[in-house]
């Protein structure tokens, strides 16, 4: 069946199955940003923008998504460039596999909520596990990333 | 020191943060094969038959593979130096299954969904066989794990497989039985860990193809690629000449990627079909059909004078190596060598034990390697000694531990798998982390514990660790650094950054040693085929062993720049002086941008590439001191982790905020261990911790602070001064996590995790126990 969704600002026409999980029809296409991590919504790293808001791809069925804009990190490269630059200055990069959900669910945060402390940034980035870092390098970069567009 | 020792941040960040594919996946060949496996539903039975007629009917099914159609040729997927320290007790895939999620048979399919369905029509008989899942009741056990021929060690490491052992030790210092006797005071008690998993969040992930030079060409998110590509040669009877690796980028591995995964059946789907294949290891895979942490008991006996002088520590070890015998003899050492020589003034010492076969999810390398185990049972030991002796628990470590220019005889008798080697400690700012971390805690104010409300007491608890850094005589890193034409430089490395930023740090002690910037020392690790020889990333040894090779080649390559711009120059090479940008003697001058174009498009043409390995003749230790504030509440017999301060010496720290990256991923690791990670299987032996949701590792809300400095440390042997920092982070917090809920509630856990369950039922029993 086709579906017709907006990726990144751009209209696309996807041919997929009833059964198919967004994850899987986004890395098809090539949009390899999105990570497999878990299998069941709980590590975060496949977490694309559906409308503005994160989602986990790997357990939200493609077929759900007509209509929809869907944001990867290549849709909001400015923003990522910038918090790149913030969790290099802490030290906050390791293996790097769950950046992008970071970004994209940092970019949310920001529309959601206007100049959050550490606490709600902590809270509204629950869901994106890293098994690397001790989370607090990453979470200093956050803000300041965040400070540094006001 | 203008590049190393500053916080340069990490060259690939950007890069991955804006999505660019790197990782195996990413890599694999759009038309791939899917490979996935039938696993095993029982703990331990024999396959009497597979039928799998049906889904070779199936389109899209490119073939099915099943034991027989392997040579049977046993080998050991753990991923080390050869010859391996780990028994050859596996078969690429077998007529027995050893635990559930063990290997049945291989399907290949033109896409995930029929795969998927061609593993649901393939139809297996068993004999099912009594399985072990009580790795106290292995020994002698009626059952036999690994009953069958062609099993073997390839050097002796006690293994006993018809008493399902994989492997045994035994070393004494001293007669420690005789000084217990003796001993004024003694403790004697047992301590539990349980199978962690590492949680890397790339799944195990490979994938296959045959190039235009029909050559097999893997991808596979590993941390050894050398050993991978001489594994499948060894095992799978293919010249090593025709198998290259690749190691992109890995999104984590902690020990967990350096064992063989899914390589063994893409290159047979590959080599059969002439077709390239992928497999990606589902989260559940992952948990149960990998490798996970060895469970250990550890007996506990210690000999101390009434003021406080430890004279003998006996520790005998069980481990529980599941179904496969990975790392079984190693992680076991580590857990002594690497923890008793805290404690060096002792008059004698023992360690021994077996480490057994189960029917349970094999175990392996795990970052801390039995260090982590160990630390747990002594630090915890200690404590309870300190308080039978009446003695500050830091007074006491600082009297009994060990310090700078002191030595272990432990270092001499206890290597991995062989021999150790005799060191004296060079650099050892133990003493300093010791009393830094107590200013840091405030320890003086809070132990053993303040009650700050009716139901709320918060407390400290400490413990003190020590690693390694690499495996004298064993791991080997060599380094290539190209010159190229405009000046700027290649490094290209074995070494495998698995995440930890070893391409950073190594790029970092490149430039600084040719007076570069960072942007100008381009890094490619690793691939078989390009980049030299390097055992890869495990045991604490990339920035210490490769990055001392990668020192020596930027050295050479120094020598040679000299050397060229003299020639250039017309002048002696002692009278040149070079800043990194500038030749300059007796008035005449050349940048590096000029002397290096001249070489490869106008005179004297000639390509410069300098290469230098190395290997270690010690491992000379990074030592912390992890401090712990806890609040626990009576009430529940939660824990709330206030703040976790960790000092360590590390010696020069290349890079400041990797290594503090390093620390705390390791800290938060070892927290997840001691007081989150539960690992429960079902009475028939099925893993049911095996996912995200139902096995817990550390959110973002778990800790509310970290704490990390390090000790002005300098150590000769290292490249400017370094030790390693991979590993040393995550041994402190069980220890330190049991002594603190200790210092609040007064009840001694011995069993990890440290949950809330069993402090309010430690504390209820020692209540009752208190009113009979």
């Amino acid at each position: 069946m086709k579906i017709n969704v907006t990726v990144n600002d751009r209209e696309r026409v996807f041919d997929i199955t009833p059964d198919e999980y967004l994850l899987d029809t986004l890395r098809e296409h090539g949009f390899l940003s999105v990570k497999r991590g878990c299998d069941n919504s709980s590590c975060g790293v496949c977490t694309v923008l559906l409308d503005n808001k994160p989602v986990a791809s790997c357990t939200l069925l493609t077929v759900k998504t007509e209509g929809c804009h869907i944001t990867t990190v290549e849709g909001i490269s400015k923003d990522a460039e910038k918090l790149s630059e913030h969790m290099g200055d802490e030290g906050a990069d390791q293996c790097g596999y769950c950046n992008p959900s970071l970004a994209l669910t940092m970019y949310a945060l920001k529309q959601e909520i206007p100049h959050p402390t550490d606490d709600q940034i902590k809270k509204y980035l629950v869901g994106n596990l890293c098994r690397c870092t001790g989370y607090q390098s990453q979470v200093t970069a956050i803000r300041k990333c965040l400070e540094d567009e006001e | 020191m203008k590049v190393v020792n500053t916080k340069i941040p990490s060259i690939d960040g950007k890069g991955l943060m804006m999505g660019r594919p790197a990782y195996t996946d990413d890599l694999a060949e759009r038309n791939s094969l899917i490979v996935k496996i039938l696993r095993s539903p029982h703990p331990h039975a024999k396959i009497l038959e597979i039928d799998y007629s049906e889904a070779l009917k199936l389109p899209g099914v490119e073939l099915v593979l099943t034991h027989k159609d392997f040579t049977r040729k046993s080998f050991t997927r753990a991923g080390q130096g050869y010859p391996e320290p780990s028994p050859y007790d596996k078969f690429v895939l077998d007529e027995y299954v050893r635990y559930i999620g063990d290997e049945v048979c291989c399907v290949a399919a033109i896409s995930d969904r029929i795969c998927r369905e061609a593993l649901k029509l393939i139809k297996v008989k068993y004999e099912v066989l009594e399985p072990i899942l009580d790795f106290e009741k292995a020994i002698d056990s009626e059952t036999i794990i690994h009953p069958e021929d062609g099993i073997f060690e390839q050097f002796p490491i006690g293994f006993e497989p018809k008493r399902n052992i994989a492997a045994g030790y035994h070393m004494e210092v001293g007669n420690v039985v005789e000084d217990l006797k003796e001993s004024e005071v003694t403790l004697e008690d047992s301590f539990y860990t349980q199978a962690q998993a590492h949680v890397m969040l790339e799944p195990h992930t490979v994938n296959a193809r045959i190039d235009y030079q029909n050559r097999l060409v893997l991808y596979t998110s590993t941390q050894t690629p050398v050993h991978v590509r001489r594994i499948i040669s060894q095992t799978l009877d293919i010249p090593l000449s025709r198998i290259r690796v690749i190691k992109p980028r890995v999104g984590g591995g902690f020990g967990g990627k350096q064992h063989i995964h899914g390589e063994m059946f893409v290159t047979t789907v590959t080599l059969k079909t002439g077709k390239p294949s992928k497999m990606v290891y589902t989260r559940e895979e992952v948990f149960e059909s990998s490798y996970s942490r060895h469970p250990m008991r550890i007996d506990i006996k210690l000999g101390a004078t009434k003021d406080g002088v430890l004279e003998s520590i006996d520790c005998h070890i069980l481990s529980d190596t599941g179904a496969y015998g990975e790392h079984a003899l190693t992680v076991f050492m580590v857990a002594g060598s690497k923890v008793l020589p805290l404690y060096n003034k002792v008059k004698s010492v023992r360690f021994y034990g077996e480490v057994v076969y189960t029917n349970h999810t094999p175990a392996g390398a795990y970052r801390g390697y039995g260090a982590i185990q160990g630390n747990f049972a002594l630090e915890s030991a200690i404590d309870m000694l300190v308080e039978k002796l009446g003695i500050d628990p830091l007074e006491f470590r600082d009297k009994n531990m060990i310090k700078q220019h002191e030595t272990s005889p432990i270092f001499a008798i206890m290597g991995e798998g062989t021999e150790g080697t005799a060191m004296t400690m060079e650099s050892c700012e133990l003493e300093y982390c010791l009393h830094r971390g107590r200013k840091l805690i405030g320890w003086d104010d809070i132990y053993p514990y303040k009650q700050i409300s009716e139901t709320k007491r918060r407390s400290v608890g400490m413990a003190i660790a020590m690693q390694g850094s690499g495996i004298p005589y064993i791991d080997m890193g060599s380094a290539t650094i190209k010159l190229n034409d405009d000046g700027f430089y290649n490094l290209m490395i074995g070494a495998t950054d698995i995440g930890q930023g070893s391409d950073t740090v190594l790029a970092q002690i490149a430039a600084e040693t040719l007076q570069c910037k960072i942007e100008d020392m381009v890094v490619y690790s690793s691939d078989s085929d390009l980049t030299p020889f390097d055992t890869g990333a495990y045991a604490s040894s990339t920035t210490y062993v490769s990055g001392n090779a990668v020192y020596k080649a930027a050295k050479l390559m120094r020598e040679m720049l000299i050397e060229e711009a003299s020639i250039a120059l017309k002048v002696k090479p002692e009278d040149i002086k070079y800043d990194g940008k500038t030749f300059e003697a007796n008035d005449k001058k050349i940048t590096i941008n000029d002397l290096s174009n001249r070489l490869y498009y106008n005179e004297d043409q000639k390509q410069l590439v300098a290469t230098g390995s190395y290997f270690g003749t010690k491992s000379p230790p990074p030592f912390m001191a992890g401090y712990v504030e806890i609040e626990v509440d009576t009430e529940t017999g939660e824990v709330d982790i206030m703040n976790y301060v960790s000092v360590v010496d590390c010696g020069t720290t290349i890079n400041p905020m990797l290594a503090r990256g390093q620390v705390e991923g390791g800290i938060m690791q070892g927290i997840g261990m001691a007081m989150y990670e539960e690992v429960l299987y079902t009475k028939k032996g099925k893993l049911i911790t095996n996912d995200l949701l139902n096995y817990r590792i550390p959110t973002r809300l778990e800790v509310k602070k970290l704490t990390t400095e390090f000790a002005d440390s300098y150590e000769a042997s290292g490249p400017y001064g370094a030790k390693s920092v991979g590993e040393i982070g995550i041994d402190t917090p069980p220890a330190a996590l049991a002594n603190a809920i200790y210092n609040a509630v007064g009840v001694r856990l011995k069993t990890l995790p440290l949950t809330p369950e069993k402090i309010l039922m430690a504390m209820k029993k020692r209540e009752e126990d208190n009113n009979e």
